[in-house]
């Protein structure tokens, strides 16, 4: 999904950076709050409330139209990038 | 270990929201669901609506439904019982119970893996299907299909054309 949104706004999908969080340490470390998490430039799709607790879990994202998935809205991964290469 | 097609299901007696303890082996069903679910995984909450949706569509057809989360809830807080009571409360009940599996023992009896885990027993509660309630967690409009078919088998008597399917979802979280 990230792949082929970097390939749709011009971008290189070779150079997204994955990184393992394999426990609660790491977690914690990077303030990982579940899978997946994508940051563009180091800031977050949706962004986690403050306090909420980091660890190895599934993320719930919540699509443009109001429902629940596990990944976020292709929507906003691809403004998110187009924001990125315009900022 | 996993329960196989045409085995017939262990037993297991655990506590609700509801306040009672629910028993498998309990009244004359003419089928029964029982799905492995829990309140913080995104695929359990996509599918949330269309197996509540079951439970009341074939409630008068005298299936049972029940959901049971087995998830760790010391490390998965939002698992915990307290969190169970509280979302249902929240959303002003479920047409099924909703059980808590603390110490995992009937996830791992049953074999559950993910959630959800849907499983269809028909009235002698042997395992007729299971699997993921359809093809598409994000498409609502598949409205749980397999799971519908698998019922509607069981109900006329029939074998399900789809006995199996791959779970779905999240893994259950273990200790």
């Amino acid at each position: 999904m990230t792949r082929e949104a970097m390939k749709a706004t011009g971008l290189d999908p070779d150079s997204i950076e994955v990184l393992e969080i394999d426990n609660d340490e790491s977690a914690e470390r990077e303030g990982f709050v579940g899978s997946p998490t994508i940051r563009v430039e180091g800031r977050d799709l949706q962004p986690p409330a403050a306090g909420q607790p980091t660890g190895l879990s599934c993320r719930v994202y919540r699509r443009r139209d109001g429902r629940t998935s596990p990944l976020p809205d292709p929507e906003d991964l691809r403004e998110a990038l187009r924001a990125a290469t315009v900022g | 270990m996993a329960i196989a097609i045409g085995e017939r299901a262990p037993d297991f007696d655990l506590p609700a929201t509801d306040g009672r303890r629910h028993a498998l082996a309990s009244g004359s069903p003419a089928a029964t669901v029982v799905y492995w679910t829990c309140n913080h995984c995104p695929y359990a909450l996509a599918w949330h609506e269309r197996l509540i949706d079951v439970a009341r569509d074939y409630a008068e057809r005298r299936v049972r439904v029940l959901a049971i989360n087995s998830n760790d809830s010391e490390r998965y807080p939002a698992d915990s019982f307290e969190a169970m009571r509280d979302r249902l409360e929240r959303e002003g009940g479920w047409p099924n119970p909703y059980l808590f599996d603390e110490s995992q023992e009937v996830a791992a009896e049953w074999g559950a893996e993910r959630t959800p885990d849907v499983y269809v027993l028909d009235s002698e509660l042997r395992l007729r299907y299971r699997g993921a309630p359809d093809a598409d967690y994000d498409d609502p409009s598949q409205r749980a299909g397999w799971l519908r078919d698998a019922l509607d088998a069981v109900l006329e008597g029939r074998d399900p054309e789809r006995a199996e399917t791959e779970p779905v979802g999240c893994t259950i979280k273990w200790r």
